[in-house]
């Protein structure tokens, strides 16, 4: 038997351990990428093979917390794909107006740059008065940075010309306070976001939401997985709601995405219909535009 | 089918790849029956749509942006989308994946050829071209390790020497070759194995 084979069946008991011992299931996550990060991990900490990792993992639930969160760790940036908060500015916020009040998730929110972009975004709309974010993760540690809305300045550079091309007329600097190595988000966005915990692939629906956003999550999943998460969103957004993915993510392998409709091709927008008769049945295509 | 021994092509390259990349890639004929799946370090804002026409504006075989979950096909060349790793699953669909950047790169060509590696094993030629970075070294001595054919453009004709020279610091690979040596290769690998 081949390396690479003896390690995928280290690799399934791991996550079945894992499973078993902690309740979080990875194995329908895509197997590449889990693969990766656990070799990482493996080599990080100094450990021959995969398998090594098993007897600490079931017995050691702190060394288990160690590689939880390096392996459910995501990455993300202040506005992040300018062009799709200038979507959102454009094409959903006009739609979200008329709305007493709106509800808003940011499913697998990581450190919380997106739930800070949302709220700049609303409060510049001059919608956030209404609005309630809420930003969900299965990493505390990240759901904790959140919280804490402080991020390197290092980064700012790159944030204040991402911020710059979603449309604004206003300037970044407002938004935040900055010491030597830090910027510290302003309060009165934090006061508007939630972040909590919550497990996409075991949690249940928690609120009804007009706009959903889960961008660049669903590409970690598998087709069963991300038909799960679907009819999860699909459960919690009103009618007429909006569900965001990133810009190579799509309905595609979700059993009900005839009840959306396509607003915004290129930023993968994408809104439920508002009555429960179709005019078609007929799938959403989701290939990209013009490859040919 | 054919009885070839190699099922796939990865090809990995920087700065100055897009005109190696036609150059080694626009002779193949439209019946190529390998798939040959490319990442090419691009800006982050890159108009992949434009890139893409401009492959297949140049090169015969079908050029595509990879899709996640989608059925790797023989006979298509794919293109790593700008900010994402590609990855290749054992059922030989792809992944993508928002994990940091490797070597400053994200699609990184590290990333690509070990998923690939692991996947397709001795049956993988991985190629290396110009660049100006070290992604890529580390992927192309796994392919080696697994059995794979390495194939590393030669530094002393290549635009950006350090990509290629970095790999062979770590890697005895198999060949070290000019662009039009590697057309060759390509052009041969081509007549042996074609759907025609």
């Amino acid at each position: 038997m081949q390396e690479q084979e003896i390690e995928e069946i280290e690799r399934t008991l791991l996550l079945e351990a894992i499973f078993l011992r902690y309740g979080y299931d990875f194995r329908n996550y895509s197997q590449a990428t889990i693969k990766r990060r656990i070799r990482q991990f493996v080599a990080k900490n100094d450990f021959e093979t995969v398998g090594d990792l098993l007897p600490r993992v079931i017995r050691d639930p702190s060394f288990f917390q160690s590689l939880f969160f390096d392996f459910s760790v995501t990455v993300t940036e202040m506005f992040r794909d300018p062009s799709f908060y200038r979507a959102l500015r454009e094409e959903v916020i006009p739609l979200l107006r008329t709305y007493p009040f709106i509800k808003i998730w940011l499913a697998g929110c990581a450190t919380g740059e997106e739930a800070y972009s949302t709220a700049i975004l609303l409060q510049e709309e001059g919608m956030l008065e209404k609005a309630t974010i809420f930003a969900t993760d299965i990493n505390d540690d990240s759901l904790l940075r959140g919280q804490k809305g402080i991020y390197p300045l290092k980064l700012v550079r790159e944030y204040t010309e991402n911020y710059q091309n979603t449309g604004s007329v206003c300037s970044f600097s407002q938004y935040y306070y900055a010491d030597q190595k830090h910027i510290i988000m302003d309060r009165t966005l934090k006061n508007k976001i939630t972040f909590a915990h919550h497990n996409l692939v075991s949690d249940q629906v928690f609120g009804e939401m007009h706009l959903i956003f889960c961008r660049n999550v669903m590409i970690y999943f598998d087709n069963t997985l991300q038909d799960r998460v679907f009819k999860l969103f699909d459960q919690s957004l009103i009618r007429g709601g909006f569900l965001c993915l990133g810009n190579r993510e799509s309905l595609r392998s979700f059993s009900l995405s005839n009840k959306y409709e396509r607003l915004d091709t290129k930023n993968r927008i994408y809104r439920k219909h508002v009555t429960h008769l179709h005019k078609s049945n007929l799938p959403i295509i989701h290939s990209l535009p013009s490859h040919e | 089918m054919n009885n070839m021994k190699y099922r796939a092509i990865v090809i990995g390259t920087s700065a100055g790849g897009i005109e190696a990349s036609v150059h080694i890639l626009w002779k193949l004929p439209v019946t190529f029956a390998l798939p040959i799946i490319l990442v090419q370090h691009l800006h982050k804002d890159q108009d992949v749509v434009a890139l893409v026409q401009l492959y297949n504006d140049r090169i015969p075989v079908q050029v595509e942006e990879a899709e996640e979950k989608e059925q790797i096909q023989p006979g298509h060349i794919y293109l790593a989308p700008p900010d994402y790793h590609l990855l290749i699953e054992r059922d030989e669909t792809f992944s993508l994946s928002v994990d940091e950047k490797v070597n400053y790169s994200r699609p990184s060509i590290d990333v690509l050829f070990e998923s690939a590696a692991d996947v397709y094993g001795p049956s993988l030629i991985g190629v290396l071209m110009t660049g100006a970075n070290h992604d890529g070294a580390l992927g192309l001595q796994r392919i080696k390790q697994y059995g794979g054919m390495t194939l590393v453009e030669d530094p002393a004709t290549a635009k950006f020497p350090e990509m290629p020279k970095s790999a062979l610091a770590c890697t005895e690979v198999d060949y070290v070759l000019s662009l039009d040596a590697l057309e060759k290769v390509l052009f041969t690998l081509a007549a042996d194995c074609s759907n025609g």
